[in-house]
């Protein structure tokens, strides 16, 4: 049955079938041709990009492996030969990787950082996955337990056996776990803190916070690791003068927790005045509103926010090299010019295997990020 | 609902709101001026007036969402003061429904209507759960307890509104004009739960331009013209003859 457009009346008799799609638009023709080749336009963005990423793949692939080194015990193992450069020098990366990991942290001593990376590991998947059981033992572990016997065990307790290792030997990723992670769990509750400060009703606690964010914020990092390492023992005895990288820890934290308060204040912006004055009226005061009613919604939005300032925060821990401290990327730097590894590709090798190990922490963060996002975004259709 | 009976059976003859001589400004705007209010127990008391007229601001007084310069509001025999302490025993007994619903999104419909219970309250969670599903299925949505707010209708999300105030036993309901923000076709549904409410001796203070509902539920129509009170009546008297020139011209003009 046809309808006519200069039909006046028109009564389906019955329902017409639906039909499967033409072929054009399924099956991998389909998909080429509607993503990649539609216009000439997308044909040559399609063609110039591809061939953008093979001219960059090709020689990062030559120098990693096709082109690299894989063994040796010195630099002469990574030198030209036959008037060819050589790739990357693995066995350099292979050597020096305890000195990468643990610093100059005692030999005898480095079961202790293994066992606090293997406790930090097992507490953070117990914290992170959100299917994980009894996670509510899961945070009283990492915030509680976990803090103390790392500080135990990293430190030393002559008193039961462990031999006291100085924070001046620790180094390498050890360094940027610690920083990192002390960074990441002071900061939000610190800037959540300074967040509802900045709202607050009460003029001293805005003017406070207002204060100390403002301030942080308009100066740089290394400023404020500065300040932290000179300025800080001008204000306690001498006696007591917090370790290096104390300092460094108390710099870091402020500094993160001014930018987590910001970020922060953006989703409780994003609460609706309706959403205080119900848990108001249900009897609710400041403190368990904000607990049950605001915070849950806020944080939820602003979840990729908050790791993204996690992600830059695990960054900005190899500042702290200026100050004196050993973190992952500045035994890097001392390692590559050991005249035992000179030869040219020595630096370039090390750069990469830095870049590497970044990368492969901060694109999990930002992998999980993801998956919490998509998580939490069911509940968030109102 | 036969515990809410009990509850206002023996105390009926007292009085659950009164409103004496208050004042409020927003800055330099008297929005409430020289209102006088008494609402008895188990009373039905519906307040009406143009947009700005300060009907909102009243009962939003009532419970202390907004505070009032002069005058006294006395709710169950307690004087509404600053005092932190007594605006949470005032908010214990008046529960509210807004306009906008203001269900918490990230909460499912059970847990909006535990929360409180559980955290105010002091409620065991499985008693708690209990008087959720009694009030939900009260208000015809039991099968709805674990979905969350932002997958019902409007409607719905009204009705999850009222189970939750109901869920911390008030023993005076104010509702904010509670079908506003509703398409036409889920104003009665809203209705609806709420006569039946009104039918369970509820005391009730309802601003609304739900005027069939109002006939149909009200004992006395509160008429507000910029930020006063102009008319105090009984539905027939209010809707058949009423007495101030404003009143009868507000009528005329919702009323076509």
């Amino acid at each position: 049955m046809t309808a006519h457009s200069d039909d006046l009346v028109f009564v389906r008799a019955e329902p017409a079938r639906a039909l499967p799609p033409p072929l054009t638009r399924t099956g991998v023709p389909g998909w080429l041709r509607a993503n990649l080749f539609s216009t000439p336009l997308n044909t040559l963005l399609t063609v110039v990009t591809i061939a953008f990423i093979v001219a960059l793949a090709y020689p990062t692939i030559r120098f990693l492996f096709v082109d690299a080194v894989w063994s040796g015990t010195d630099g002469a193992a990574c030198l030209p030969h036959g008037g060819r450069e050589v790739g990357a020098c693995w066995p350099f990366v292979y050597e020096r990787l305890g000195y990468f990991t643990f610093g100059s942290y005692p030999l005898a001593q480095r079961w202790r950082v293994d066992l606090f990376f293997v406790l930090l590991a097992f507490g953070a998947v117990w914290l992170l996955r959100l299917d994980a059981p009894r996670r509510d033992l899961g945070a009283a572990y990492f915030f509680v337990v976990l803090p103390i016997v790392s500080y135990i065990l990293l430190c030393g307790a002559p008193a039961i056996g462990l031999p006291a290792v100085d924070t001046a030997l620790w180094g390498g990723m050890l360094v940027t776990i610690v920083v990192a992670t002390v960074g990441i769990v002071v900061s939000l509750p610190l800037g959540i803190l300074l967040a509802l400060g900045r709202r607050s009703r009460m003029p001293a606690v805005r003017f406070f916070s207002v204060v100390f964010i403002e301030f942080v914020r308009g100066v740089p990092l290394i400023t404020v690791l500065f300040m932290a390492s000179v300025m800080l023992p001008l204000f306690v005895p001498p006696e007591w003068s917090p370790d290096k990288l104390l300092r460094a820890l108390v710099g870091m934290c402020l500094f993160a927790a001014a930018y987590q308060a910001e970020v922060v204040r953006a989703g409780l912006e994003a609460i609706p005045q309706g959403q205080y004055e119900a848990a108001r009226a249900l009897g609710m005061r400041y403190w368990r509103m904000q607990r049950l009613v605001v915070l849950p919604q806020a944080l939820r939005v602003t979840i990729p926010n908050i790791l993204n300032s996690f992600i830059a925060l695990f960054k900005d821990t190899s500042l702290v090299f200026f100050v004196g401290i050993f973190d992952f990327l500045k035994t890097v730097e001392i390692a590559r010019v050991d005249p035992k590894w000179a030869a040219p590709t020595v630096s370039a090798t090390g750069y990469a295997f830095a870049a590497a190990v970044y990368f492969v922490f901060c694109y999990s963060m930002a992998r999980y990020a993801d998956g919490l996002e998509r998580r939490l975004g069911r509940a968030d259709r109102r | 609902m036969a515990d809410i009976e009990k509850v206002e059976g023996h105390v009926a003859d007292e009085d659950a709101v009164t409103v004496s001589g208050v004042y409020k400004w927003f800055g330099a705007f008297n929005v409430l001026i020289d209102v006088n209010l008494r609402v008895r127990r188990g009373e039905r008391v519906v307040i009406c007036g143009p947009s700005g007229s300060g009907k909102s601001t009243l009962i939003r007084c009532i419970n202390a969402l907004e505070d009032y310069q002069r005058g006294e509001i006395v709710v169950n025999g307690m004087e509404l003061t600053q005092n932190l302490k007594r605006i949470d025993e005032v908010r214990r007994e008046v529960g509210m429904v807004f306009q906008q619903f203001n269900l918490f999104p990230h909460l499912t419909v059970l847990e909006n209507c535990t929360l409180a219970p559980i955290h105010v309250r002091r409620m065991p969670k499985r008693e708690a759960e209990e008087l959720a599903r009694k009030y939900l299925a009260r208000v015809r949505i039991p099968e709805q307890a674990d979905k969350y707010p932002g997958q019902l209708s409007g409607g719905q999300q009204q009705r999850v509104a009222i189970a939750r105030a109901l869920c911390m036993h008030p023993r005076i309901m104010m509702f904010d004009e509670p079908t506003s923000a509703l398409d036409p076709e889920m104003v009665k549904e809203v209705l609806d739960t709420m006569v039946e409410l009104a039918r369970d001796g509820m005391t009730m203070i309802v601003v609304t331009h739900e005027m069939g509902f109002a006939r149909q539920i009200a004992d006395r129509m509160v008429f507000m013209d910029a930020g006063q009170i102009v008319e105090i009546n009984t539905p027939e008297a209010f809707f058949n003859n009423p007495q101030h020139e404003r009143t009868k011209l507000f009528l005329k003009q919702i009323l076509n």
